[in-house]
């Protein structure tokens, strides 16, 4: 031990041997996690989702200590956030769209992971965790929604809890359970109100999970090829600059949106307070669920619809043993990178769909994007990985920029 | 332009130009995130419909001589009481100075009959008797506070016990003869 450190080392060093929390999140996203030195900016969004959620759970909190979860002021009690509640109407604002930018994120997170192959050996269970977490995150968002208490709120909850009554023999027990009531009311609102305040920390325990599981084999990169040791650089300070470059971005465009457009994401319909004796004409859920309504929807029996859209969720969880090939960067996989595109735009089309009533054009582009979402992995998937004759794939992730002819 | 041969003397650590970017970059982003903390914060602020119940008008004509009432303002208690003259004149008569927090009775009412405090224990909060006739009323004949035994006297000023300053007068003022409005 050097003498000469300072009371301000000592002090740290003292600390350290007792808690080594500091060199725990240095070894996490610090200087001690090697990274590979070639990822690009779609490597961005984990963290982004990260901030995201930090962000709800602290606009959320102090949401929480300004709502009321009762059916007579739930609405009142969102409007006074908005016009009397110091900054109140930003909080919301943040809450509301940070869902939406939340969303966003994970979904480009996920496709990120669909394109260079982050699902497949030895990454499998940071992959399931990254489902969990989806899961969980619709789950809150969903009963978010509910809180407000307008007509969206109140008709959505009732559409997607009767969901569950598609359950054979015992599905109107369990919608009633999930009720507490003979239809959604207030019982409805105290529970899912507690429910959507727990669950956020739930995802802060998966996450920790998903991180500690990435650290596990390390990050993914665009080549899709293990990095060597030589080939990695500290997270901390080169992605930590980087992914604060990304975060500025993003926050301009967040911020363009909770500022100038801070309705355009939601429904003016929420703006009615909840009325039980009246359905809204032309219901629809937020649009981060529309893919999977317009799956619901696509079928005319209620059972094979509810089943086939969680069906199109959970299909995720298998997806590293539907994908038979070896080679996870599509790059290297030119009738998979095809693939992936239509799929992409398969999923924006069942988005459109899912905004749309379930008739005519929309409905049959409902069927086939249904269709289209199930046939690429289940069939596709694993024939490809068979058939495709994949590029060479590169010694090191370094050989591709090194071989590049001097400029 | 960096690697250019004349920049190759390497300026002494933190004053490069890499440097002073990089400490820029990071001062303005601290203070921006430390900034945009505030609306978080100013949340938990009193809203502005709570800042609007902030006054009342209250009417004294009703109370007699030697009654007391107690109104409720801002969520908390407000000793509304018209002194009988002995009380008036026990509290102007004291000699002030000597008095755990000085003040003369005279810059704590408007009208010597009616004296209005707040009803907070100044130590830590808890209401002090003396209002109804059946309560105890200290040592002074003012207030007591049974938490922690303040006695308060007939200008509610503090006499002995823990409390270290006097019942609070609050903003009032005489819209006519008999009505005031605090706030």
């Amino acid at each position: 031990m050097s003498t000469n450190k300072g009371w301000g080392a000592r002090a740290f060093d003292w600390f350290e041997e007792r808690l080594p929390i500091v060199s725990f999140i240095d070894h996490s996203v610090g200087s001690q996690y090697p990274a590979p030195k070639n990822l690009n900016y779609f490597w961005n969004f984990g963290s982004l989702a990260g901030f995201m959620l930090v962000v709800m759970i602290l606009t959320g909190i102090l949401l929480a200590m300004s709502y009321t979860p009762h059916v007579d002021y739930a609405f009142d009690s969102v409007e006074r956030i908005m016009r009397d509640v110091n900054s109140g109407w930003l909080l919301r604002y943040m809450h509301a769209n940070g869902a939406s930018f939340f969303f966003i994120v994970v979904y480009i997170h996920i496709f990120r992971g669909l394109y260079y192959g982050s699902y497949k050996a030895p990454r499998e269970v940071l992959w399931w965790l990254g489902i969990i977490i989806l899961l969980l995150m619709m789950a809150t968002a969903f009963m978010g929604y509910v809180l407000p208490w307008g007509q969206m709120s109140f008709w959505g909850a009732t559409v997607i809890t009767n969901l569950f009554s598609a359950i054979p023999v015992v599905g109107d027990e369990i919608v009633t359970w999930l009720w507490g009531g003979f239809a959604v009311g207030n019982p409805t609102l105290n529970r899912f109100y507690a429910l959507h305040y727990l669950l956020p920390f739930v995802i802060v325990g998966a996450v920790v999970l998903h991180i500690w599981a990435l650290h596990i084999p390390g990050s993914n990169n665009p080549t899709g090829i293990e990095a060597a040791p030589q080939d990695k650089i500290p997270f901390h300070p080169y992605y930590t600059a980087k992914d604060a470059f990304g975060l500025g971005v993003f926050l301009l465009a967040y911020f363009a949106v909770v500022f100038w457009f801070p309705n355009a994401l939601g429904h003016p319909d929420n703006y009615i307070p909840a009325n039980p004796l009246s359905t809204p004409a032309h219901i629809v859920p937020e649009w981060y669920f529309l893919p999977f309504y317009a799956i619901l929807r696509s079928i005319d029996n209620k059972l094979i619809g509810v089943v086939l859209m969680f069906a199109s969720i959970l299909i995720l969880f298998v997806i590293p043993w539907l994908d038979t090939s070896r080679i996870r960067s599509a790059t290297f996989r030119p009738i998979y990178k095809v693939l992936f595109w239509i799929l992409l735009v398969d999923c924006v089309v069942l988005t459109w769909c899912g905004a749309q009533l379930p008739e005519g054009l929309p409905l049959i582009l409902s069927r086939v994007g249904t269709f289209w979402y199930f046939f690429h992995f289940l069939v596709l998937l694993p024939v490809i990985g068979w058939i495709e004759t994949p590029r060479p794939l590169p010694t090191s992730i370094s050989t591709p920029v090194v071989a590049k002819p001097a400029e | 332009m960096a690697d250019t041969a004349e920049n190759q003397a390497v300026p002494t650590a933190d004053e490069s130009r890499r440097d002073f970017l990089l400490h820029a970059t990071v001062a303005t982003g601290a203070v921006g995130a430390a900034v945009s903390l505030w609306p978080l914060i100013n949340s938990m602020n009193p809203a502005a419909d709570t800042l609007a119940l902030s006054s009342i008008e209250f009417s004294l004509g009703g109370l007699e001589e030697g009654q007391s009432v107690t109104i409720s303002w801002r969520g908390k208690p407000v000793f509304v009481r018209y002194r009988t003259a002995d009380e008036i004149e026990t509290a102007q008569s004291e000699r002030w100075q000597d008095l755990p927090d000085p003040q003369a009775d005279e810059e704590r009412v408007i009208d010597p009959k009616y004296l209005i405090v707040v009803g907070v224990c100044t130590h830590l909060g808890c209401i002090p008797l003396g209002q109804k006739t059946t309560e105890p009323r200290g040592d002074f004949g003012g207030y007591f506070c049974p938490c922690h035994g303040s006695h308060y006297d007939t200008s509610a000023r503090i006499r002995r016990g823990p409390a270290p300053t006097n019942l609070e007068v609050p903003e009032y003022t005489f819209l006519s003869e008999t009505n005031i409005r605090i706030g």
